[in-house]
């Protein structure tokens, strides 16, 4: 499990806690030793690779930027105390993670806000939400029932560079940011950090099925904000 | 109405769009899977959809493209070494 010395709280839904455990790789046990011995440089690379990470992941339960980077100080300061007694049973990614969300848990909790998976929690319950306005589907055609009413919308002939703009980045950012906290949670680390299913499930100790619930009612959304934004240019 | 056609009809363009993630994600059933892809090898409109469905995850993938500030980096870094110093 990914809670190894990961402070005091523990796991949400321990209960439904996937079986999946993702041991420390060679790579990471390597910088593990680098760390251990002091190599500032091994520090650096690991601050490089995870801080603005953590500081986005944290950013959803606190209430400002100010305490989400108090967190992420934190964090590290953590990391480094508890560097010696990593036991390497999940990945060094996962540990740090952990930390993190646990602090910023508490943290958002003391500031009242509401907190993902803080209390029992049935993805089913938001079934009915459905991906795509229904007026967008013809129940009655005789041939089709169901099919489209029109073709959706084309974004454009070179959507690809579209995607780099930073006006959409921000139309993305804001999407994202107005998602119920449990979608946000899971889509903000399947598909803005590129986690995967199993690293995502394990440390936020949800099911498999739950969530992909969520990645879909967060992705169809996202995609439905998108595509009004590509239907006002 | 010809076998292909009927196979499409199987599924409609409603309920594929609220099965495109386990589509992804590859979590289908074997008989899902085949509904599935017999509709999109017909359906160009859905395809279109699917496309937006990735496009919107690249544009989230976007995101993380950021790099820590310098003067954050050396802030942490002389953490380490108060660390270091125990």
């Amino acid at each position: 499990m990914a809670t190894e010395g990961a402070g005091d709280a523990a796991p949400p839904n321990a209960a439904k806690m996937p079986a999946v455990a993702f041991k420390t790789s060679a790579e990471e046990l390597e910088l593990l030793a680098a760390l251990r011995g002091g190599d500032e440089s091994a520090f650096a690379r690991l601050v490089a690779t995870h801080h603005c990470s953590l500081l986005r992941v944290s950013r959803m339960y606190v209430s400002s930027p100010a305490v989400s980077e108090e967190v992420v100080q934190e964090t590290w300061l953590g990391v480094l105390k508890g560097l010696d007694k990593f036991e390497g049973r999940c990945s060094l990614k996962t540990w740090i993670f952990q930390i993190l969300i646990n602090r910023a848990r508490t943290r958002g909790e003391q500031e009242g806000r509401m907190i993902p998976f803080s209390v029992a929690f049935e993805a089913h319950s938001d079934l009915g939400e459905p991906a795509v306005d229904p007026n967008q589907f013809n129940e009655n055609d005789p041939e089709w029932p169901g099919g489209w009413v029109s073709q959706p919308r084309d974004w454009g002939r070179n959507p690809e560079q579209t995607l780099l703009s930073q006006e959409l980045r921000s139309v993305v950012e804001s999407a994202i940011e107005c998602l119920p906290p449990n979608q946000k949670e899971v889509i903000t680390l399947r598909d803005v950090q590129g986690w995967t299913s199993g690293e995502v499930c394990n440390i936020l100790g949800v099911t498999e099925t739950n969530q992909r619930v969520l990645l879909h009612r967060a992705r169809s959304k996202v995609r439905q904000i998108l595509d009004q934004y590509f239907g006002s240019k | 109405m010809n076998e292909m056609e009927a196979n499409l009809n199987d599924m409609s363009c409603k309920e594929l769009v609220e099965l495109v993630t386990d589509y992804l994600e590859a979590a289908l059933s074997a008989a899902d899977r085949h509904r599935f892809d017999l509709h999109i090898a017909k359906c160009d409109w859905c395809k279109l959809y699917i496309d937006q469905i990735r496009l919107t995850i690249k544009a989230a993938g976007k995101l993380s493209e950021e790099s820590i500030p310098k003067d954050v980096q050396n802030e942490l870094l002389s953490v380490f070494r108060d660390w270091k110093k125990g």
